[in-house]
């Protein structure tokens, strides 16, 4: 019988190795998984980079994780927030690593990890600072960069609906990266709000199907940042 | 810098600038807005106009700001606001969200900036601050693969300087992407002859607007 669904977070993250890479869910506070990433502080994993939208705020979740110094390297798109003094104050000391990607390009390399695809030329950012050192093609007339897929590690998702499957369904823009994060890592574990019985959530409604997904795990509903 | 003749002139309000923006919105057009500024639109639109609005973490057919009860953490914009969703609203992931982005699919984007040359080069992420935080955001992806690209933004910075240059000194978001720029005293479009001032404010004089502007402008003849 195949069933993905864990009893607690710790079971979720457990055997994540220092180093690891991982995709973290999330736009703000939207769909960011945070009990996977309390459950992932508690681990004691360390050296991590970390790929997500942005840095962490507000103290809670990446935030946690950047001020207890468990991430080595954050590759995100918009690191600066009103609440983002973790992540704010190491960076400009020089001891955690930034890799600024634009947000679409960001996406795209992480659809394109997912996808078997090793790499894609884009004309976002030709011609700019984080267009510079990378390989230029010209493309039907327009300057392109070349970007490269994002694999990883683990992916740390959140998500309203599963099954036993790992089948997903989504809540409102909290759906963001969930969708391309969960096919680009070698283990995806989900938080989710409720398990639903298979055979309950209609085929035609499914965003995420349980292929991508190798852990569930239900926790109690809470509010955003 | 100073120009003794603002004194005498009234300003757009941020809510002006977005009702002169929406002016130039054809119905039916989808309309991406950037964080800040142009995030003010999404509660100016008129009811009997259909625009679509896009926000680029997976909303198309954003509404109005949300309130009281209707706040839902989990439906946002760009800006993290809580917003509503419209009848007619689709949801999806964030790379299909910039598919549509970059794929030519969104027919203008209203963004804030630093600086905009004559020519259209937009700087809008980075200021020269070494200690400010770089952050990007979808601005790159947005002022290439949009249709349109509308600036909102204050005219002078707070120590009176044009934010519209002759070349950016800032570090550039995208080049010759802005079609027009709306600010609190003009509206400038970009064309291959340069910057022609559409209309500004009254008491401005177009001689004034030149002289504070500091950049070559012609008129809407």
């Amino acid at each position: 019988m195949i069933n993905k669904i864990v009893a607690t977070v710790q079971d979720a993250v457990s055997g994540v190795a220092d180093g690891s890479s991982i995709l973290v869910s999330g736009f703000g506070g939207a769909g960011l998984p945070l009990a996977l990433l309390d459950a992932l502080l508690e681990s004691g994993a360390k050296n991590l980079t970390i790929v997500s939208n942005n840095a962490g705020n507000g103290g809670v979740g990446i935030a946690k994780l950047v001020l207890a110094r468990r991430v080595k390297k954050m590759v995100c798109s918009f690191p600066r927030q009103p609440e983002s003094g973790a992540f704010d104050d190491l960076y400009r000391a020089g001891e955690i690593e930034l890799e600024l990607v634009p947000q679409g390009t960001l996406a795209e390399r992480i659809r394109a990890g997912g996808a078997g695809i090793g790499g894609f030329f884009t004309p976002t950012g030709y011609g700019t600072e984080l267009g510079e050192g990378k390989e230029v093609k010209v493309i039907d007339g327009v300057h392109q960069v070349f970007e490269k897929a994002i694999k990883a590690d683990v992916a740390l998702i959140k998500a309203e609906l599963a099954d036993r499957y790992g089948n997903l369904i989504y809540h409102g823009t909290a759906r963001n990266y969930g969708p391309v994060m969960a096919t680009a890592a070698a283990c995806t574990v989900v938080q989710v709000s409720r398990i639903v019985p298979l055979g309950s959530l209609n085929p035609e409604h499914v965003v995420t199907p349980g292929v991508y997904v190798q852990r569930v795990v239900c926790v109690q509903p809470q509010g955003a940042l | 810098m100073t120009h003794a003749f603002l004194q005498n002139v009234v300003r757009r309000s941020q809510a002006q600038i977005a009702q002169r923006i929406i002016q130039d919105i054809p119905d039916g057009a989808h309309v991406n807005l950037g964080i800040g500024q142009p995030m003010r639109l999404s509660n100016h639109l008129p009811p009997d106009r259909e625009i679509l609005l896009h926000s680029e973490n997976g909303l198309l057919g954003m509404g109005p700001l949300a309130v009281g009860e209707q706040i839902d953490p989990e439906i946002v914009n760009a800006g993290k606001q809580a917003v509503t969703m419209l009848p007619g609203a689709a949801l999806f992931h964030h790379a299909d969200s910039f598919a549509m982005i970059r794929g030519g699919h969104i027919d203008c984007c209203v963004l804030g900036a630093f600086q905009v040359s004559v020519k259209g080069d937009l700087a809008n992420w980075r200021t020269a601050d070494p200690k400010a935080i770089p952050a990007v955001g979808g601005a790159m992806d947005l002022a290439l693969g949009v249709k349109k690209l509308f600036v909102m933004m204050e005219h002078l910075t707070k120590s009176g300087q044009s934010k519209i240059v002759e070349r950016c000194t800032y570090p550039l978001t995208a080049l010759e992407a802005v079609d027009c720029i709306y600010t609190d005293l003009a509206t400038m479009e970009v064309t291959a002859q340069g910057l022609v001032a559409l209309d500004w404010v009254e008491g401005l004089s177009f001689e004034q607007l030149h002289d504070l502007t500091g950049v070559a402008m012609a008129q809407r003849s």
